[in-house]
Order: C-alpha cells, then structure tokens, then sequence
C-alpha cells in the first residue's frame, strides 16, 4: 500500500509542477491534460485504498516515509497515518477535486491564466492530500499552511481586481489569526510530549490531562483544555467559525471552481478533520468541547440568518457554507466525531454541487451574480435546474436525500448528547440553535433557488437572447455529484455512523458517546424515514421551504415591505453584524493607529528625530560653538599658543 | 654692576614685546615677521647671558645655530609674502583669514 499511498500524494503535485512550471509549452489542452490526468490517478486509488480498508480488510497504517530532523528527541518526519477517517477524506477530496477540474475547462475556457489556474488547484489536492493523510502535527502544520496559501493564491486569482486582492488578503491575515493559536496547541503539544507523532501524542493524552499550566499568572488551567481550545481556534480560522468566519464569504471573489473546491468541499472542513482526528485529546476536556459547541451553534444558526438578506448567487451559498460547518463543529462538541464526518461528507457533495450549479449559473447569465436579476432559468436551464434542486434539497435535509440523515443525526445526537443532563444552558444553545437553523436553512436555500431559476425573469433582454444551458464539461460534473449528493447518504448511514467505522481513529468516551446512544434505536433508514415525519426538524424544513416560495414566489412585495418595516434589523444584517467593522475597523484599524502611532512617534520622532538626527544636529551645534575660536587670524592662534604656554609653564613651576 | 638679571629682564623685555607685536599688529606682514626675529633675538640674549654666567661656550655656540636658522627662515618668509603679494595684492593680515572655521 505504500507505494499507492506515495502515488496519491505525488501525482497531482507531479501534474501542479508541469501545469505551472511547463504551462507555456504544453499550452491549455496540455495543463488540463496532465493535471486531470494526475488528479484521476490519485481519485482511482483512493477510491481503491477506501475499498480496501473497508470490504479488502486492510489494517489501518502508519508510515514513516522521511525523517526530516531529531533534534533533542523531537523527530520531525513526513507520514502517513491511514486509517478508515483517512481513507474517507481522501476520497472525498480527490473525488471532489476531480468534478471540479472537469468543470473548470468549461468556467475558465476564455480565461488567459487557464495554466496557472490548473496549476494552483492541483497543488491544492497534494496539499489537502498532505494534510489529511498526516501522522504527526508538524506536517499537518505543513498541509494546513499549504491549503492557506493556494487559496489565498486563488481568491486573488484575478489579481487585477481590487476586491478580489482586499479578500485574498484578508482570508490570510484571518486564517493567521487561527493558526497562531493552531501553533500554541502544536506547541504545547510538544511541551509536554515532547512528542509530534499522532500515536505517542494520543498515548500520553491521559498524562497530560492530569496536569495543569498557568496561563495567565496564577491560574492555573488544566493543560488539555489550553491545547485543545488553542486547536480549536485554529480550526476556528480554516474552518471560518464565528468570530474567524469573515473571510470565508468575501473568498467568493475568487473563481467559482475555487469557492465550490476549497471554500465549501474541502479545505473549510480541514478544522473538521482536525478535530475528528485529535478526538483523542478533546474527549479529555468538557471545557473544550463546551467551547467547540457553542462556537459551533452560533456559527450555524446566524450565520444561516445572513444568508436571507444576500443577492449575491455566491455569497448565499458562502453563507450556507458557514451555517454547515457550524452544524459539523456542532456535532463535534456533542462528542458526535462520526456525525461530524458524516456530514463533511454529505456536504461535500452537495455543497460542491450547489456551487458548481451556481457557477454553470453564472456562465449563462454573463458572470452576473445578483439574483435579484436572475429569475425563470428553469426553461433555458433544465439540467442546471435539476441538479441545482437535488442539492438545495440535500441541504435543507429534505427525507430520503443525504442532507437528511447527515444532519438530522447531528441534531439528534445534540439531543442525545451528555449536555442534556451536565449543562442545560449550552445544551439549549445548541439544540435551539441547530433545530431553528433547519428553517433558516430551508429559507435562503428556496429563497436562492427560487429567485434564480422560477418567477418572472428580470435580465435585461440583451443576456436574455444569450441564455443556453452550459457545456457538457460543465454539465457532467453537476450530475456526477448530483448522484452522491442525493443517495449517499442513504448508502452509507448506516455503516458509518453505527457500524463502527472509523475502528480506533475516533475515540469517543463509550459514558458520553451520543451515537452509541442512538444506535440502539436504530432500525434501518426507512424506520428513520418515519421516525423524522413525528419530529420537528421535517416540519421545520418544509415550512422554511413554503415560506421562501410564499414569499418570492406569490407575494414578492412581502419581503420588500418587511424590508422597511424592520431596517433596522435588516441593517444589522446587511451588514453582516457589524463583524467587518469590529475586525477591520477595530483590530485593522487600531492595529495600524498603533503603527501609525509607532511610526510618527517612536520611529520618527524619538529614534529619527532624537537619536539619529539629533545626535547630528548636537554635533553640529557643539561644532557651531567650537568654530568660533577658528578665527583664521595668525595672532588669535598665537595668543591661544602664548596662553596655553603660560599656563602649562605656571603649572610646572608653581603646582608641582 | 649689571647683573644676569638685568640680562633677562631684558630678555623678557624683548620677548613680551615681540609677542605683544605678533598679537597687536593686525596690518602689516612685514611687521609680524620682524617680530617674529625679535622673538628669536630675545631667546638668543638668554643662551649667551646663560653662556657667560655658567661659563660655558656651548651657549653662545647655539646662538650662532638659531643666527643662521634665522636668517634662512627670514629668507623663506619673505619670499613666501612677495609670492602672497602677488597673488592677493595686500598684505594685510585682517584679510588673511581663510583658514576660518
């Protein structure tokens, strides 16, 4: 397996380096040959390594493949950890990354970066391939780095757009944010294990729960939950949790492949992962998991309510985006690990879907993005149309469709989980906030796809005359992730939430395990399928749904009207709670009054002005003194001799 | 009956004088080297008062020494000044001021 394991990993940075270093000579038809060519190694043996270690009875495996450095007992080494998790998200992300390179020879065709394009988001798959199939923190630092840094390559893949360069900046400067907390964890870690590999880590977890650290002078706080909430504050920023989730939306300035790849599929579910892999460390401290939960409840539900004023096509699905990976951290924090991967995966697919759909959207309206100049595609775009409504469904859990047992379990699981009955407060945080988040949901999802593809069509005439369904290089890709996006779920519910899948890669307490607690009721899907139809969550979702077409559909003046009613509250919305202002007015504004502060005060001033200058302009002024005994006249200098001479004699004769 | 401290009281005489001369005088070069031969003429009047007093001949030797070095110096110096004069056409000593600082 090794050398499968190799191949997965080299094969699209291999294709990354000859579509970025080469693009010139082999010229378009030959960069996206050679990067499919390489992506469709890596998702075939994937898929193969994925069957192996489910029906083939492979073991899980770790490899040591290149020991970087020792030093002092540290050994920083390049390997791979595979193991039924591992072998999920490989599949996932090659699969995922190989829809999308698909569609990108038809989204970017006319784009003259087409090379660097294919260049960027194959080495965006070696990087998240480096990242999930890890066995020790330092690459995983590596990957996680790896992933910021293509995508902030490709938010600002137009570089010539001023907004696009504003949000590429700020996805770095936020994600930075995360990952200095991310490298404290990574650090403390090492502290007390003096240890990187995943293995030995997960062996001293206990040790190191049992000791304390003082943070802040004389407090002393249990180690585990500093590491672990330090963790989770770097998966804060990659998974864009409130408050880090500001550059997630303003990432939709980059090319939609990008946003339906890295900004929904893969790279924001790379916090996810993380945590699901450190459920060692997590299971140790309730502080932690208490924070993860919270964080993750009011990410899922308010940010879903964002989603209801947006008229950007992208930004809607960006906002559904935020909303899930706050049910997935949901999950988390209620100990539900499989839940959470359970739903990274469902998501993966049809949230990739919705914003392929929204991409094939975009190309037939002439890169016109508000919906609000949108409407009745349906006719001109009925493959768009159909897949685009598989996934809208998907995501608001409607029964049958994988959306529906990935997130209807975690909200059971949230239900059934251990805060029930240790802390009701953050127990009905979640729970209210996951169980309202289901209409929210519904809402915008409708709402969007309403506006988008039913009522009357407000384009102008001139994009009216162009509009055509888009390409099969685009198409496919819909109905390939269509398929997984509607039966997945159904397929696999089972096994891997309650067969065991993920074996010893998550370890969840068996007193607090909520899945455990729910698999004893479990009766197959069709029992869950009835079951549903007598709990809130369907209802919640159909009446989101009836209310977005009541709403945009019969009475479109409504919204306008409860638009003015309540401006007040549509402003705190529109302008996405004020959290803009706090981080870029606050932090980056204050950050830069400090350094304007510093630069004109304590560079300018005291080290300019006083130090450097001023020790000039003393000499200069002592010189200014000095010079006028210089007079140039012989008998001045003679007198200064005579005097000097004088005294030197009346020294010698008298004091000596 | 003169003494060898009416020979250096005379002496000293001489030497503030020329001094005062160089320090003074602030128009003409010729002066100030004059007095600058005064200088020389009043330590001259030390070696050789010195010379008889103690008896020694290396004195008045040394006189002869700083005579020649004298005139040599007193050669070069107007030399230098015809060339000055040449050049500035003054040799007024308010006017040579270009070494000021």
């Amino acid at each position: 397996m090794y050398g499968y394991y190799l191949t997965i990993v080299l094969a699209p940075l291999a294709a990354a380096i000859v579509a970025g270093l080469f693009g010139k000579q082999i010229g378009r038809a030959g960069a996206h040959t050679v990067t499919i060519l390489g992506v469709g190694i890596s998702t075939v043996l994937s898929f193969f390594v994925l069957y192996q270690m489910v029906w083939g009875g492979a073991e899980s495996e770790n490899i040591s493949v290149y020991t970087w450095a020792v030093t002092d007992g540290l050994r920083m080494e390049v390997g791979f950890l595979v193991d039924r998790l591992t072998a999920l998200m490989m599949a996932v992300v090659t699969f995922v990354s190989l829809m999308v390179h698909v569609y990108t020879i038809g989204y970017m065709h006319e784009d003259p970066g087409y090379q660097r394009f294919f260049s960027y988001i194959s080495l965006f798959t070696f990087s998240m391939l480096m990242l999930v199939m890890s066995n020790n923190f330092l690459q995983l630092f590596f990957g996680w780095e790896a992933v910021g840094l293509v995508s902030y390559l490709l938010i600002g893949f137009w570089f010539k757009r001023e907004t696009a360069i504003f949000a590429n900046l700020k996805a770095f400067l936020v994600n930075r944010v995360g990952d200095f907390g991310f490298i404290l964890g990574i650090a403390g870690i090492v502290m007390f294990t003096n240890s990187l590999d995943y293995v030995e880590v997960f062996g001293q977890a206990e040790s190191i729960a049992a000791q304390d650290i003082n943070v802040i002078g004389g407090m002393p706080w249990n180690a585990m939950t500093v590491i672990c909430i330090l963790l989770f504050i770097g998966a804060m920023g990659k998974s864009a949790q409130a408050p880090l989730h500001v550059w997630l939306p303003d990432s939709m300035e980059g090319p939609t492949p990008i946003s339906a790849l890295i900004h929904a599929a893969t790279m924001v579910t790379a916090g996810i992962f993380m945590v699901a892999r450190m459920s060692p460390l997590f299971e140790l401290s309730t502080t932690a998991l208490a924070v993860v939960i919270v964080i993750g409840a009011i990410t899922a539900f308010f940010m879903g309510l964002l989603g209801i004023v947006q008229n950007d096509i992208k930004r809607v699905v960006a906002y559904s985006t935020l909303s899930q990976l706050g049910y997935m951290t949901v999950a988390l924090g209620a100990s539900a690990y499989g839940a959470a991967i359970f739903h990274l995966m469902t998501h993966a697919f049809f949230k990739a879907l919705l914003f392929l759909a929204a991409g094939s959207v975009i190309i037939a309206m002439h890169h016109e993005q508000d919906i609000r100049k949108m409407g009745g595609l349906r006719k001109y775009m009925p493959w768009t149309y159909v897949t685009a409504l598989v996934g809208s469904l998907a995501l608001i859990g409607f029964p049958g469709t994988s959306g529906f047992f990935s997130k209807d379990y975690i909200i059971e699981a949230v239900h059934a989980s251990h805060w029930a009955e240790t802390d009701p407060l953050v127990y009905w945080i979640a729970y209210l906030s996951v169980l309202l988040g289901v209409f929210v949901t519904a809402l915008y999802s409708f709402r969007m796809f309403f506006l988008v593809f039913h009522g009357e069509e407000r384009m102008d005439a001139e994009t009216k005359s162009h509009l055509h369904e888009t390409p099969w290089v685009v198409r496919g890709p819909l109905v390939l992730l269509a398929i997984p996006s509607a039966i997945i779920g159904w397929l696999t519910v089972e096994p891997v939430l309650f067969g065991g899948f993920f074996g010893d890669a998550i370890v969840v307490n068996e007193a607090t395990d909520p899945l455990l607690r729910l698999g004893a009721d479990w009766h197959g899907q069709v029992a869950m399928l009835m079951h549903a139809l007598k709990t809130p969550v369907l209802y919640l979702a159909l009446s989101g749904l009836a209310v977005a077409w009541y709403l945009y559909l019969i009475r479109p003046d409504i919204p306008e009207t409860i638009k003015t009613k309540l401006s007040g509250l549509y402003n705190v919305l529109d302008r996405k709670y004020y959290f803009d202002d706090l981080w870029i007015k606050g932090f980056g504004g204050g950050g830069r009054r400090i350094g304007d502060f510093l630069w004109k005060k304590g560079d300018e001033l005291i080290i300019d002005g006083v130090l450097v200058n001023g020790t000039a302009n003393s000499v200069g002024r002592i010189a200014g003194l000095v010079r006028q005994i210089q007079t140039g006249y012989l008998y001045t200098y003679a007198f200064a001799m005579i005097i000097g001479l004088t005294t030197l004699l009346g020294w010698l004769i008298w004091l000596r | 009956m003169i003494g060898l401290q009416h020979y250096l009281t005379l002496s000293a005489m001489l030497f503030v004088l020329s001094i005062a001369g160089i320090i003074v005088n602030r128009r003409n070069l010729i002066m100030l080297l004059m007095c600058i031969e005064l200088l020389l003429l009043a330590v001259n009047f030390n070696f050789i008062a010195f010379s008889r007093y103690l008896g020694d001949e290396m004195g008045q030797v040394f006189v002869f020494f700083i005579l020649t070095v004298a005139a040599a110096e007193a050669a070069i110096g107007l030399a230098i000044l015809v060339v000055l004069f040449r050049n500035r056409r003054s040799i007024n000593v308010e006017e040579l001021n270009t070494m000021k600082g």
